[in-house]
């Protein structure tokens, strides 16, 4: 086993090397003319953005500040004891119908990334369609997915799976 | 001119780079198993080398060690130049059946010329040459220029040294879309960011990466163009979108999208526009691939009830499933020749690159790790590079598709993850 430790030494950007087309050398063998180099890459900071709270939905008090439905190992179904949540959180759309939610699902992280969106985005449209059973408007829900990207636990076990198999539900300035 | 198949000898011991440098926030790159036949290739020091801040035969070694294909014999510290013809007798005596020799020629306005000439000892004539202008910090890009050289010359397949690499680096809460030679050096950000950045999908002009950042609390969809920065949001329709893949032409791209529903297949314009949906199902369909000739698109859908892998082609129809053995057969990948798949299965609980020949069906599993993922082939197919897990670390690893060549890259202290293998763009 042998290993190549690769130094940092050198991060001259690659403008274009030419190359030259003569090679004349007695008896050689016609030389191959080929070009050089690599483009530079520039650098981007992607915005990140600032969330801001409404009073009655981050008062640890009311049942409001409660935003994550968690579901069962490869399970996409509310379960019964999230239906209180849930139920509020449909009334609280009812009332005030210029809120918006997004609805974040998360997966644990076994298995492709991709899939595990595609899956995060089964447990997001079962709350979507829970909260819209109980009068919130369509419009005023979007359901998306995390996948296995955002995990709230961080480790590699089944008490920390169960923590990242869940919906998330934000309001209008939380996202 | 294919002399590694015709002269492939049995060599015990591999000869190996004598320099060892120091380690930074690189990714370094551990060789973890070998092809149990190589190639014996002596790349002696280019004539003036020495006159060079930093070397260029050092990289063309490593190069060629690292693809496991060679076993390089050790020349010590005399130069070949490339205006004579080396001694092919005795270089053939020190085990060596091919030799490269070189000179560097510096010009008048600071840049080198190197030249070089690469022999086969046992015939006893030249293989070729080459000429190439470089000022002293492209060193590296001209040694994987000259690797690629030989690495064709003595194997007939096209090397993939001058490549590069993207993929994503997560150190704390930051996320790095970064772009690096394919031997881990000259590492660069593309794109930085506190959230997720996933699926990074080289465009077929090496120019532009698609992927999927989550920097608006959601998974959109951008085309970001390396050389200036600049990003175009392809793909941020109200749901999920994700999984980009570029079809063979450089003019579309397939994308997962939620907009009607569960997550489906659409295709639409690098710019963004000409959307259409491609397939229709009752459960997911994600993770496209487009086969090299632009006939079909794979993919992945539990619509059979587990997860395996699916195709159906390019202009619509009836999808055809692919692989039936196992429950959870994902993240489909076609070589550059179309000939196999590369996916990632479920095996006994193990996630593991598998790669299956389309004509025969077959499927070798090509790992023994546990968590692997997103396998992407090298543009000569030799190689396959995949995300995987190493001491609780995200590492990149690569494996050759013959499942002989191990590799493994990884940075310090880092999460390594999504690596996506540039095409050739010589």
């Amino acid at each position: 086993m042998k290993k190549f430790v690769l130094p940092a030494l050198l991060v001259a950007l690659l403008a274009g090397c030419s190359s030259t087309g003569t090679f004349d050398q007695a008896g050689g063998t016609a030389v191959e003319d080929r070009s050089t180099g690599a483009p530079g890459v520039a650098t981007v900071t992607a915005p990140s953005m600032a969330g801001s709270g409404i009073a009655a939905l981050t008062d640890p008090n009311n049942i409001l500040s409660k935003r994550s439905v968690f579901f069962d190992f490869d399970q996409f179904v509310i379960k019964p004891e999230a239906r209180p949540l849930i139920e509020a959180h449909a009334r609280f759309l009812v009332q005030n119908p210029q809120m918006k939610m997004l609805i974040q699902g998360n997966t644990d992280e076994l298995g492709s990334r991709e899939y595990n969106l595609a899956l995060g985005q089964k447990r997001a449209d079962a709350v979507r369609q829970a909260l819209t059973l109980l009068g919130a408007k369509e419009s005023q829900i979007e359901s998306v997915s995390l996948g296995e990207e955002k995990p709230r636990c961080g480790e590699s076990n089944e008490s920390c799976f169960a923590q990242n198999r869940r919906g998330d539900m934000l309001y209008s300035g939380e996202f | 001119m294919n002399i590694l198949l015709s002269r492939f000898r049995l060599l015990l011991a591999a000869t190996l780079a004598t320099l060892s440098w120091a380690a930074h926030a690189q990714l370094s790159i551990e060789i973890t198993g070998a092809g149990a036949t190589r190639f014996p290739v002596a790349i002696p020091l280019f004539e003036n080398e020495g006159s060079l801040p930093r070397g260029i035969t050092d990289v063309v070694r490593a190069d060629l060690e690292r693809s496991g294909l060679f076993s390089l014999i050790d020349m010590g510290l005399v130069a070949m130049p490339a205006t004579a013809v080396p001694d092919l007798a005795g270089v053939r005596a020190r085990g060596a059946d091919a030799v490269l020799a070189g000179s560097l020629y510096p010009q008048a306005d600071g840049r080198y010329d190197v030249r070089f000439r690469l022999f086969d000892t046992q015939k006893q004539t030249e293989l070729g040459g080459l000429s190439l202008r470089m000022t002293p910090a492209q060193n590296r890009a001209t040694a994987h220029r000259i690797a690629d050289f030989v690495y064709e010359k003595l194997t007939g397949q096209p090397g993939y040294f001058a490549t590069r690499i993207a993929y994503v680096v997560k150190s704390g809460p930051r996320y790095e879309l970064q772009i690096a030679d394919a031997d881990g050096m000259n590492a660069q950000t593309a794109l930085a960011s506190r959230e997720p950045i996933i699926s990074p999908a080289w465009a077929p002009d090496g120019q532009r990466l698609a992927y999927v950042s989550f920097e608006a609390k959601k998974p959109v969809v951008y085309v970001h163009t390396l050389a200036t920065g600049q990003r175009q949001v392809v793909a941020n329709f109200k749901g999920s979108n994700s999984a980009p893949t570029w079809a063979p032409d450089g003019q579309r791209l397939a994308v997962v999208l939620t907009k009607d529903g569960q997550s489906q297949l659409y295709v639409l314009n690098a710019d963004g526009s000409g959307l259409r949906r491609m397939a229709t199902s009752s459960g997911i369909d994600t993770e496209p691939a487009w086969s090299p000739d632009g006939e079909w698109i794979y993919f992945s859908s539990d619509r059979g009830g587990s997860a395996q892998i699916y195709r159906i082609p390019a202009t619509g129809g009836s999808a055809q499933r692919v692989t039936f053995e196992g429950n959870y057969n994902v993240t489909p990948r076609l070589s550059p020749d179309g000939r196999s798949l590369a996916f990632i299965t479920r095996n006994n609980g193990r996630f593991q690159v598998a790669v299956m020949d389309l004509a025969t069906r077959q499927t070798t599993i090509l790992t023994d790790s546990s968590r692997d993922e997103s396998p992407s082939f090298a543009p000569n197919g030799r190689m396959i590079l995949y995300a995987s897990e190493s001491g609780g670390r995200g590492v990149l690893a690569a494996v050759s598709s013959d499942g002989r060549v191990k590799q493994r890259l990884s940075v310090q202290a880092a999460d390594v993850r999504e690596p996506s293998w540039g095409p050739l763009t010589r």
